[in-house]
């Protein structure tokens, strides 16, 4: 952990009120000023305790401190290095370690997540079992989504209209095994819009799990491959509709000490820069939008997807109360942390809920998982949807 | 140095609160070392977080029984280190306590639990036309029973008063565990008077009813920029010399705006060396009129722009309000000091502050309520440069020496706290101090409740708890009599 980084907070406070363990505990030791005072003791000699590690699982690294803080903390970064310090030094208890076993050999693993495929209508069902034999295992049931029908997508998706572009497109392991819906639609907008969109075949996972979690060597791993499949493609844009993959692709450089040879841009970022020309037919819909942590506070991007959504005749965009406060989702947070996620699953469905909205739209699979489910909790069952869709839609004339 | 009667008074504690409640692992302690000042720093002995008064009640009387110290803290911060805890005393952290509890609005009054944040209170009647108008920088995440604490004020004072123009009543825990509840309204002394501001020396507030005011029905921010901060200075005498009563008036010198830009991208007029920020607020006329005046007095302005809805206003706010933190941009460490001047001596004093600077090579950055002459000079320094920490702090207690010489004040609204307890005795006789600590110990016999902050020496109750040995000075010259 770099002491140079931690110096930069300056203990003002002002990243408390935006930091969702805050918020749920109102404890110092859980909030990104305690966890930096943390990180500190750690520096200059503590031990790293089961107390300590603790407060730093907790983090949800949704980055909403980063945006908060006046001094330039990059809380990032260093909540990043803890983790990994974490993972070098601390020694989880067995049961946990196990889970945590199955998460990361199961998740950055597009097709061993494809076997879960068949199964998925059973995990409702069995969400009680699971959770008698470990918490994060019945977390796991009770998000699992109504999966759609696989899509195959070909290798190339021709630009309608003359080609205005060229562009690489991810698609990732969660949004591309149990969303797969969104990336056909993330296709077509892009080649309505006029881009030739190249789709590698035999993808992995990005890393954002791994690096999110302080498994540098698999997220290193993982990374280098995916560069490896962008760049026999020859592409010098990759567009990404997830934005947990959005941001630490983004991240390439500082995980490798090189940059990639391609731009990473998310969806409504690309297409807000590209410009429309695809017409846009009415639909009639009022939409909350879902600020994904990844998006606004690590990516920076909320203006985009609004605008996006607000340029389709006759849909009605609403604002979510707290739209800073993450949902607790936060990559694989509600599996590890599923009280604390939980929690914050209901706290944001009702801000959802009083938007009086007939569709969620976000841009991150994990967050759509995360609030359907608290939603569906509370008796408040909402349609959910990518912004990808709801743009094909529209672009397509077809109602969602 | 935790000693027998913390051990003992722990184990009180965990029959009084969930066990979770009562933190005492070392690795977690460290964690409440300081609050927003930084340079003051003790671990404390244990540190509760209760949820109802009754509880912070139970609390304080465990410390009565066993004769252990405690200290309040909300948000943790404050900047004088009033939340400073003891190394053999418990902290009494209010921060899962931020219920809003009642609204009020015919009324307009809101009652709620000490650990609601200032804005917290704001966002709760903003859609009805309200608002809450004492207005810290930090207003987001301060809490209003560390804003009672410290007297608060904040960027909108200037017309609107402090913390104490805005509370009604305040149930409060007693230094010996009692709980009761001192009113605007009671006939008699002004207890409640007596309560806010200080700095948790009488007790907790548990319970706060705060008054709540309409939402202006307009408002005007001006910002505008000078090329040196004597014409901004001038600018200010000339506005509050015109009869205008302007909701603030803040300043803002170059360095300053240097790390407010480095931070939040405000762009302020480039070139500027010193920018005001003016808000006039009130009944559409009214505004106008003084909008036309203040344009006219404004004009050696090199650069004027008018903000007239909410998100321009706030994009003139955020360089101001972040300006504290913001310092951390452009340097290693600071030192946030608070003083008051009268408004006429201002140009001399940041005269004499530059001189300060330049003598002990250490910058020093202004941002002011110039409105009420309460500086807030910032004093950087490196603190991996031997001796530079001392030199900063040499030069921030220079600055508290030009107030006091120039008629000021050594706080205007951060409190005394444990940083400037030390600088009493430069502003107060020993007899002024003295009477202080009688009411002191009036209601705090024992010294148990936030000792060490304020007074340099914990005189009269130190020595005889709750008696002062021999006749008062001011009775002695026939000023006062003792009953």
């Amino acid at each position: 952990m770099d002491p140079e980084l931690i110096n930069d907070c300056v203990h003002c406070g002002f990243c408390l009120p935006t930091c969702p363990t805050y918020v749920l505990w109102g404890e110092e030791m859980d909030s990104p000023r305690g966890r930096i005072h943390l990180m500190k003791q750690h520096v200059e000699g503590t031990p790293v305790t089961p107390e300590m590690a603790g407060h730093f699982d907790a983090c949800l690294g949704c980055m909403a401190c980063v945006t908060a803080c006046p001094s330039g903390v990059q809380y990032d970064q260093l909540i990043e290095q803890t983790r990994a310090e974490v993972e070098r030094v601390h020694v989880r208890d067995p049961r946990e370690r196990a889970v945590r076993e199955i998460v990361f050999s199961l998740f950055p693993y597009p097709r061993r997540l494809r076997l879960l495929r068949p199964g998925m209508w059973l995990a409702e069902r069995m969400a009680p079992f699971l959770e008698r034999v470990h918490p994060s295992l019945g977390a796991m049931a009770g998000l699992a989504p109504r999966v759609g029908r696989r899509q195959r997508l070909p290798r190339l998706v021709r630009a309608r209209g003359p080609r205005r572009a060229v562009v690489g497109m991810l698609t990732g392991c969660v949004q591309g095994e149990f969303f797969p819906q969104v990336n056909a639609a993330t296709a077509r907008v892009l080649a309505l819009e006029g881009c030739d969109v190249v789709i590698p075949p035999g993808q992995g996972c990005c890393g954002a799990l791994s690096v999110h979690s302080g498994r540098e060597e698999q997220a290193r791993r993982l990374a280098r491959r995916t560069i490896r499949t962008f760049t026999r493609a020859g592409v010098d844009t990759v567009v990404v509709n997830a934005a947990g993959c959005g941001s630490s692709m983004k991240e390439y450089g500082r995980l490798l000490g090189r940059e990639p040879g391609f731009r990473v841009l998310d969806l409504s970022e690309y297409l807000a820069e590209l410009g429309p020309v695809a017409d846009r037919h009415p639909l009639p819909v009022t939409v909350a939008y879902h600020d994904a942590c990844h998006l606004a506070h690590a990516q920076g991007i909320r203006a985009q997807p609004r605008e996006l959504l607000k340029a389709i005749p006759g849909l009605d965009l609403r604002e979510v109360p707290e739209s800073a406060i993450c949902c607790g989702s936060a990559g694989t947070y509600n599996i590890f942390q599923p009280e604390a996620a939980r929690d914050l699953g209901d706290r944001k469905a009702k801000s959802v809920a009083s938007t009086g909205a007939e569709l969620l739209v976000s841009a991150n699979p994990g967050c759509t998982m995360q609030i359907a489910a608290a939603m569906r909790r509370g008796g408040a069952e909402i349609r959910v949807a990518h912004t990808a869709e709801v743009l094909d839609a529209s672009l397509r004339g077809v109602s969602l | 140095m935790v000693g027998k009667p913390l051990d003992e008074l722990t184990a009180a504690l965990h029959a009084l609160l969930p066990a979770d409640s009562v933190i005492t692992d070392p690795v977690r302690l460290r964690t409440y070392e300081c609050d927003g000042l930084t340079y003051h720093r003790a671990t404390p002995g244990v540190v509760v977080l209760p949820e109802t008064a009754e509880q912070i009640s139970g609390v304080v009387r465990a410390c009565n029984d066993f004769g252990v110290p405690f200290v309040a803290r909300g948000s943790g911060t404050g900047l004088s280190g009033g939340a400073l805890p003891r190394e053999d005393g418990v902290l009494i952290v209010t921060s899962k306590m931020r219920r809003v509890l009642e609204i009020d609005l015919p009324n307009h009054r809101a009652v709620v639990e000490p650990g609601v944040t200032n804005l917290a209170i704001t966002e709760a009647v903003r859609d009805q036309g309200y608002y809450y108008a004492p207005d810290p920088s930090s207003q987001q995440i301060c809490s209003i029973g560390g804003n009672v604490a410290e007297n608060s004020g904040g960027a909108h004072c200037l017309k609107y008063g402090f913390t104490v123009n805005h509370i009604e009543a305040c149930e409060i825990v007693t230094p010996d565990g009692d709980l009761v509840t001192l009113d605007r309204m009671d006939p008699g002394y002004d207890l409640l008077g007596a309560f806010i501001g200080s700095e948790g020396t009488l007790g907790i507030a548990t319970k706060i009813t705060v008054r709540l005011s309409r939402t202006p029905e307009s408002v005007i921010t001006v910002l505008a920029a000078y090329e040196s901060i004597e014409q901004g200075g001038q600018a200010v005498s000339a506005i509050i010399g015109a009869g205008i009563v302007p909701a603030a008036i803040e300043m803002m010198d170059a360095l300053s705006i240097e790390a407010a830009e480095a931070a939040v991208s405000c762009s302020y007029p480039e070139g500027a060396g010193a920018v005001l920020i003016v808000e006039l607020d009130g009944p559409v006329q009214e505004v106008v009129r003084q909008f036309e005046r203040l344009q006219e007095i404004c004009s050696g302005a090199f650069e004027l722009r008018v903000a007239d809805d909410p998100a321009e206003r706030a994009a003139i706010w955020r360089g101001r309000k972040s300006a504290f933190a913001a310092v951390g941009r452009i340097s290693p460490a600071y030192i946030v000091q608070d003083g008051v001047v009268p408004r006429t001596s201002l140009p001399k004093v940041l005269a004499a502050i530059d001189r300060l600077s330049q003598e002990y090579g250490i910058r020093v950055a202004n941002v002011f309520h110039a409105g009420d002459g309460n500086l807030h000079p910032l004093v950087l320094f490196d603190d991996a440069e031997p001796g530079a920490g001392e030199r900063a702090e040499a030069v921030s207690g220079a600055i508290l020496d030009l107030c006091i010489e120039h008629g000021g004040s050594i706080t205007g609204e951060h409190g005394v706290g444990a940083d400037k307890a030390k600088y009493m005795p430069k502003m107060f006789s020993a007899d002024d101090l003295d009477t202080m600590q009688l009411v002191r110990c009036a209601f705090d016999p024992k010294n148990l409740s936030n000792p060490g902050k304020i007074f340099p020496t914990p005189r009269l109750c130190g020595e005889v708890p709750g008696v002062r040995k021999g006749v008062h000075p001011l009775v002695a010259s026939g000023q006062a009599e003792q009953f």
